[in-house]
């Protein structure tokens, strides 16, 4: 009655079938170099040499132009929103608008920032379509501004620091909370590139999805790496599988569990970007999806393709650990390498 | 059938503790809803509620111009203040280089906008002079304020106003030095009424000269000495109730001051310099605004850097005027130039189709689960429904209680949440059938996976709640209500997991349908490579290993390696068969 899928899972438990994740870390690592270099790569590209330039980041961070209308008569109440969306669209097709009314017959609308020529025909428009002459316009500031950006960077370089604390006093070693880091950076680095390649707009709630992908990179690395300190730590002298091959088995024994992680992971996320990206229109839930999807997916393969084989390659290198390995490969009558 | 009971018992205890969680958050939610005006859905944020927008211009006088730096600092302290009084996600910005925009969710009322203009400049300042504001103009029966009504009890009713030197402006040597008051300052002084306190909002003087104002009360007139420590020397403060010696509460409300060095070696420096003087250069005076909170006497020198003020505050204002200081003052102040209320950006579609979404992706997760664990999906199933029941009422209490409001990325935040919370059940399912693997039986599996997987959980659900904890802490503004999603989503799936999902399961192992390893179980031992040995009991089946097993396998067993395993096989016995032994053949 064991359907393939878990077949799957009691050959990879057994080790009887097995992804080669430690074993072939070269081929892994060169994914994860390759990926790493061209999200660094594409923002450089798109800004022109200055990398902040390559992404598209929205007027919650820029600033940007206000129009606000007043004394809107009463033939145009209730206030259409729509109108002024139209209004600006008009006149800079890709600009990105908000659009709330203010008191009873009034209309704010922030986009991006306009040229002084495109002030005065969005200007225009807005009084054509409401029927008032009463529209100014104003520059306005970011409300997300250096301030917040600034204390949400100390508050993750404090975690970065205690979650490097705890996962060292949980595993008992800090190799293992060193790869998880670097695990995690490839999480991020990947996950903006993506939005530098889509040119899809950072807004504060893109931030929070990057932020939603922090904590689930390392969760994810805790659960596999634990599996990796259960079975590392059974290894005694005598037993016929080298380190790498215990942290090897180890990840393949929670391969089940990260593909189904994974997945419920990332349906209602993908049911979310899909219906906001492409049913309704609706930007906000596109901007923090994608972030979400995309760090969900890295933050699962990453842990077996990247975190797993990095901590085994800190291992290896320390003497005792390298002289049992020596030894077993002896047992088994291969050839030592070098 | 003993050894069975235990397991049973511990699983119904755990979840009538689940059911005393709910009960206590519906009882809370009920009890908000009849008497504390709360609704029975969360309250929505500026994007998807719109709210108030209010617009603050600066306070200058002629000529004075506000900077940039200044506009952003002020932009900084005013969102601390907003950001102290709950989780409302406000947003704040400068306008066209001279004006602060804030938008709010709901209508703020007048406390609120005081809280968030008032500049909050606190200074220490010594008593020069004190005295009653002349009666003339401060006549109680021309204007009937609420403050002719104030008592002035918790200063010793002055005496006349000592009679001043008169002596020409000699260089003043401290701030208790009485060479500061000149004959002019005196005259001022004589005539001063407290009206113009009241009037003009706010009394201000240059630091490094004397200040005459009145308390706030406007019941008593202070002639002050320069300003001897400034309220940007206070590193922290604090509401508290005030304690007698003895330790035992007397329910007046203080504001508990901390300095930083600068401030503790200023503060210390006048303090005992206050102690040997006669009344009321012996007094000190605390000025909020230009106006004085407080001017109590000095009995003893402060050395360590705390003080406490009272006076008259409410449980409220004590906590406002706290975060005032702590956050520290606005470099301008600012008045109101408009509120008005605005509408959501976002609007009731986007919140729908993000609801939608949700929706979807928690139907297809309950498929994928039923496909991948049979019955057991419907434990993953009928978990998150309980997680999805305890977090509504959380989020409404944190809603109608902490000011915590639902934006669409918190909606978002929330159905992200589901996979996060199903991990750590699938995390435990997988533990159980590795067990299971291993030849165990369904109960012992499941007490074995379950030991093995919370430990895992739990150390992976720490980084999660470490992240939310920091985050919420230090960071400002939205990350703020993410950090809030993010950590009470944890809490909520960890207590799943211990209260309901495991006792769930252990409840089903005992059952005769699940230990009979039924395919749709999803705990099928043969389909999971072990085999029925006795009772209950199952070892690894070498049949289905070796069907599992790929050829490649097979081909890289070197003899060497498969000898040693033999070697290793016969050297432990016939312990229980561990993952590493397949090659013990």
């Amino acid at each position: 009655m064991a359907g393939p899928f878990q077949r799957l899972g009691n050959d990879l438990y057994t080790g009887a079938r097995k992804v080669d994740f430690v074993g072939r870390r070269r081929m892994w690592f060169t994914i994860a170099a390759v990926l790493m270099i061209a999200s660094i790569a594409v923002p450089f590209v798109r800004g022109g040499g200055n990398f902040l330039n390559g992404f598209n980041f929205g007027i919650e961070f820029r600033g940007g132009s206000q129009f606000l209308v007043a004394d809107v008569p009463e033939s145009h109440i209730p206030i259409d929103t729509g109108l002024a969306e139209t209004a600006v669209h008009d006149v800079v097709s890709d600009a990105v608008v908000r659009v709330s009314t203010v008191g009873d017959d009034g209309v704010r609308v922030q986009t991006d920032q306009l040229t002084d020529q495109e002030t005065q025909q969005v200007t225009l428009n807005l009084e054509d379509a409401y029927g008032t002459d009463s529209v100014s316009s104003s520059f306005i500031g970011a409300t997300w501004g250096a301030d917040i950006t600034e204390s949400a960077l100390r508050a993750l370089g404090v975690f970065i620091v205690l979650a490097l604390v705890f996962m060292a006093l949980y595993f008992r070693t800090w190799k293992m909370s060193i790869a998880a880091i670097l695990k995690l950076m490839h999480d991020l680095i990947i996950s903006v590139g993506i939005y530098a390649a889509t040119g899809w707009e950072i807004t504060p709630a893109a931030v929070i999805g990057f932020l939603t992908i922090l904590g689930y990179s390392l969760y994810d690395t805790v659960v596999v790496f634990d599996k990796i300190r259960e079975n590392t730590a059974e290894l005694g002298d005598d037993s016929h599988r080298t380190f790498g091959e215990a942290v090897n088995l180890a990840v393949n024994q929670t391969l089940v569990r990260s593909i189904n992680t994974g997945v419920v992971a990332a349906l209602p996320v993908a049911a979310i970007l899909f219906i906001g990206a492409f049913v309704l229109g609706a930007d906000t839930l596109r901007d923090i999806s994608l972030a979400l999807l995309v760090g969900t997916i890295a933050g699962t393969y990453s842990t077996p393709a990247f975190g797993a084989p990095l901590y085994s390659v800190f291992r290896e290198g320390e003497p005792e650990i390298a002289k049992r390995d020596k030894r077993v490969r002896q047992r088994r009558g291969e050839t030592v390498a070098a | 059938m003993a050894a069975r009971s235990t397991p049973v018992r511990k699983a119904w205890r755990s979840l009538s503790w689940l059911a005393g969680i709910i009960v206590l958050l519906v009882g809370l939610n009920t009890a908000g809803a009849l008497w504390w005006g709360w609704g029975w859905a969360p309250k929505l944020a500026l994007d998807l509620e719109g709210g108030t927008q209010i617009i603050l211009t600066p306070t200058l006088e002629d000529g004075q111009t506000v900077t940039d730096e200044q506009l952003q600092q002020s932009v900084q302290i005013i969102r601390n203040r907003i950001d102290a009084a709950g989780v409302s996600e406000s947003e704040i910005t400068t306008q066209g280089g001279d004006k602060i925009v804030i938008s709010i969710p709901g209508t703020p009322d007048q406390a609120t906008l005081e809280r968030i203009k008032a500049s909050a400049k606190m200074e220490f300042r010594a008593v020069l002079l004190a005295g009653t504001p002349s009666t003339s103009t401060a006549s109680p029966t021309d204007e009937p304020t609420d403050d002719a009504t104030a008592s002035a009890t918790e200063s010793p009713a002055p005496t006349d106003t000592p009679a001043p030197s008169d002596t020409p402006t000699a260089t003043p040597t401290d701030g208790s030095d009485t060479s500061w008051i000149t004959p002019a300052l005196q005259e001022q002084y004589d005539a001063f009424t407290c009206d113009q306190v009241q009037d003009s909002g706010a009394n201000t003087a240059p630091a490094d000269e004397p200040l005459i104002t009145c308390n706030q009360a406007g019941t008593e007139k202070y002639l002050l000495g320069p300003v001897e420590v400034e309220g940007a020397d206070i590193s922290d403060a604090q509401a508290g109730v005030k304690t007698t010696s003895t330790g035992s509460s007397t329910g007046e409300w203080v504001v508990n001051l901390t300095f930083n060095s600068d401030g503790t070696a200023a503060f210390a420096d006048v303090t005992t310099r206050l102690v040997s003087l006669e009344d009321p250069r012996n007094r000190f005076a605390v000025v909020l605004d230009g106006a004085v909170v407080i001017a109590p006497t000095a009995n003893d020198a402060i050395t360590d850097g705390h003080a406490q003020i009272s006076g008259g505050f409410t449980q409220e204002s004590a906590k406002t005027l706290a975060d005032q200081l702590k956050y520290g003052a606005l470099p301008v102040g600012f008045t109101v130039e408009s509120t008005d209320t605005i509408s959501a950006t976002l609007g009731a579609s986007q919140l729908q189709s993000g609801l939608i979404a949700g929706l979807i992706g928690l139907i297809v997760v309950f498929i994928y689960s039923l496909f991948q664990y049979r019955l057991l999906g419907t434990v993953t199933i009928a978990s998150l429904i309980v997680a999805g029941v305890i977090t509504y009422f959380v989020v409404n209490i944190l809603s109608w209680r902490e000011g915590y409001r639902l934006s669409l990325a918190g909606v978002a935040g929330l159905i992200v949440a589901i996979g996060f919370t199903a991990d750590s059940f699938i995390v435990y399912f997988e533990r159980i059938r590795d067990e299971l693997r291993d030849g165990r039986g369904l109960v012992g599996a499941v007490e074995a996976g379950w030991k093995r997987a919370l430990r895992t959980v739990l150390a992976a659900k720490s980084v999660n709640l470490l992240s939310a904890i920091i985050l919420f802490v230090l960071a400002v503004g939205s990350v703020r209500g993410f950090a809030l999603t993010l950590g009470v989503t944890t809490v909520i799936d960890v207590i799943i997991v211990i209260l309901f999902t495991h006792p769930v399961l252990q409840l089903l192992a005992s059952t005769k349908f699940f230990s009979s390893g039924h395919p749709a179980t999803g705990l099928d031992p043969t389909a999971l490579g072990a085999v029925y040995r006795g009772r209950a009991e199952f070892r690894i089946s070498k049949d289905a290993r070796r069907q599992g097993a790929s050829r490649e396998a097979e081909r890289r067993q070197t003899i060497a390696e498969r000898k040693a395993a033999e070697l290793e096989a016969a050297s432990t016995g016939s312990k229980k068969s561990t993952s590493g032994k397949k090659e013990a053949r």
